[in-house]
């Protein structure tokens, strides 16, 4: 039990019931003599698991087991601009082992990260342990993109069933259509149009129907023991943020474009003293969008996972015990983060929207 | 922040892109149109029942005030009606009333003339009939009187004595 450690949040899940056998083949009699060595072992080796987790990958592993050295997953294809077309399956880095040799070229995995390298995999490094080495273009199916895909796909499937099922019901909400209609008619009523207003926001509805469930939906798979972590990753949140930033700036209206360059209503001076500060609010909007949603899902699962790492650390009774509850109450208050966290991205998205096309006599 | 940007992976953020853009670009054809116009249209659906139901109550009432506005002119009607009726209905009385009076009177007048000329009639008759008489009886009285001679001569005597004293 001590060398396993649980990539994931799959203690809390049934469906990994099949892996439990490996977890019993110690006695507490060889816990007995573990030496302080070893306890520092796995506190590096739940660290490493939790930065893994955390990151992006180029496989799905559900699941690693460091005594056998055995992942359960799968591989995804690796796709490198580097001098052309590379396509190889990630099975190739035997899960960053070994260096893969593709048309004469060899690449490492390190960190997540591809490097073009020798024969050898030598990686040369920096101050910081940076690889120097040169970074050919990456664009493989890693793990986010491959959930991403079957997200985006599972979201059409659902919600053009929706729609099949409004035409075919004469407009009245049966089965999935009744759960999700009051989310519609939520972001509709009380986010789109208070925030947009009721002239414009039909433009808006698009986007915000499409950013809320993307991101809740992304947010509750950070929960389920799969090991995905899309909300939580900086170039996610960085995309979407970028999508509200260009919806904003090219569907603002002359006085939204006014408000930031020559603030009416104040003295001369005062406006050349707030252009630059209302310029930089602009880009500083959408900035904070994408730092909050991106740091509050990889808090969260920092923390869960942790609190999920001291049972193996405590290894007894009650200290395992009380961090399960711990880890428990903290996955029902993330159940909340995550619907919050989709909504208030989405109001704020909506919120400047509303900026963007406000018109002067609304004040 | 110098993590952020080594984190960055410049291929996940074109694959989250493009299948973000394409999401949102088929959804927004295959999914939100269709369920936000049906939700709209129920929602129109909705109000336009109720701005319905809320018209034929207010006709309703308008109709039941038409109902007793008409019950309450014809109650009127009715009455008038019966006013005139009873109106003329006296006056005729009146009307036959004065009619039977100044034909009665008339009748009364007539038969007071007719009185009158028969009471006359029968005074001129019973005047001569009785001067008749009065003269068959001085006539018969006379007649004994005068019958012997000593009446003759006391008649004449007295006569004469009348004569003188005038």
């Amino acid at each position: 039990m001590r060398t396993k450690v649980l990539q994931i949040i799959a203690v809390l899940s049934i469906s990994f019931n099949l892996y439990a056998q490996h977890e019993t083949s110690h006695t507490s009699a060889e816990h007995a003599v573990k030496d302080q060595h070893e306890e520092k072992d796995i506190r590096a080796e739940i660290k490493e698991g939790i930065q893994h987790h955390l990151k992006d990958a180029h496989d799905f592993i559900f699941l690693s087991d460091s005594e056998s050295g055995k992942h359960y997953g799968f591989s995804l294809p690796v796709i490198l601009w580097d001098n052309g077309l590379k396509i190889f399956m990630s099975s190739k880095f035997h899960h960053g082992e070994s260096v893969a040799k593709v048309d004469d070229a060899y690449y490492a995995l390190h960190h997540g990260k591809i490097y073009k390298t020798d024969a050898e995999g030598t990686l040369e490094y920096d101050e910081h342990h940076h690889p120097l080495n040169e970074k050919p273009l990456d664009f493989s199916i890693t793990k986010n993109v491959f959930s991403i895909f079957i997200l985006a796909a599972f979201m059409l499937w659902l919600f053009v069933k929706i729609a099949k099922s409004y035409s075919k019901n004469d407009g009245i909400p049966k089965g999935i259509a009744g759960f999700l209609e009051p989310i519609i008619l939520y972001i509709r009523d009380e986010i789109a149009i208070p925030n947009i207003g009721e002239k414009h926001y039909k433009r808006y509805m698009n986007y915000l129907l499409t950013v809320f469930f993307f991101v809740w939906f992304f947010n509750l798979l950070g929960l389920t023991p799969l090991g995905i972590n899309v909300t939580g990753n900086f170039t996610i949140t960085f995309a979407l943020a970028l999508v509200t930033f260009f919806l904003t700036q090219f569907t603002g209206n002359k006085n939204y474009w006014m408000h930031i360059f020559w603030m009416p209503g104040v003295p001369w001076p005062m406006k050349i003293i707030l252009a630059p500060i209302e310029l930089l609010g602009v880009f500083i909007k959408p900035f904070a969008l994408m730092i909050r949603l991106y740091a509050n899902i990889f808090a969260g699962h920092t923390v869960l996972m942790s609190l999920i790492g001291l049972m193996f650390i405590f290894n007894n009774w009650i200290g395992s015990g009380l961090s399960f509850f711990l880890s428990f109450a903290i996955s029902l208050i993330e159940l909340l983060v995550a619907l919050l966290q989709a909504y208030i991205f989405t109001m704020l998205s909506a919120l400047y929207f509303g900026f963007a096309v406000e018109e002067h006599d609304d004040h | 922040m110098d993590k952020l940007i080594n984190d960055f992976s410049f291929g996940l953020f074109f694959w989250q892109t493009i299948l973000f853009i394409g999401l949102l670009l088929l959804l927004r054809k295959f999914a939100w149109k269709p369920i936000l116009s049906a939700i709209s249209e129920r929602e129109e659906g909705i109000k336009n029942a109720l701005e319905e139901a809320k018209n034929a109550r207010k006709e309703m009432q308008n109709l039941k005030a038409d109902n007793e506005r008409i019950l309450k002119e014809a109650r009127n009607q009715r009455e008038e009606l019966l006013k005139e009726a009873r109106q003329m209905r006296d006056k005729m009385i009146e009307e036959a009333k004065g009619e039977a009076q100044t034909e009665a009177d008339k009748l009364i007048a007539k038969a007071k003339v007719s009185i009158e000329t028969e009471k006359n009639a029968a005074i001129s008759d019973l005047k001569s009939q009785v001067a008749d008489l009065s003269v068959d009886i001085a006539e018969k009285l006379l007649k004994e009187q005068l019958a012997s001679k000593d009446n003759q001569v006391q008649l004449i005597e007295k006569m004469l004595k009348d004569v003188k004293l005038n």
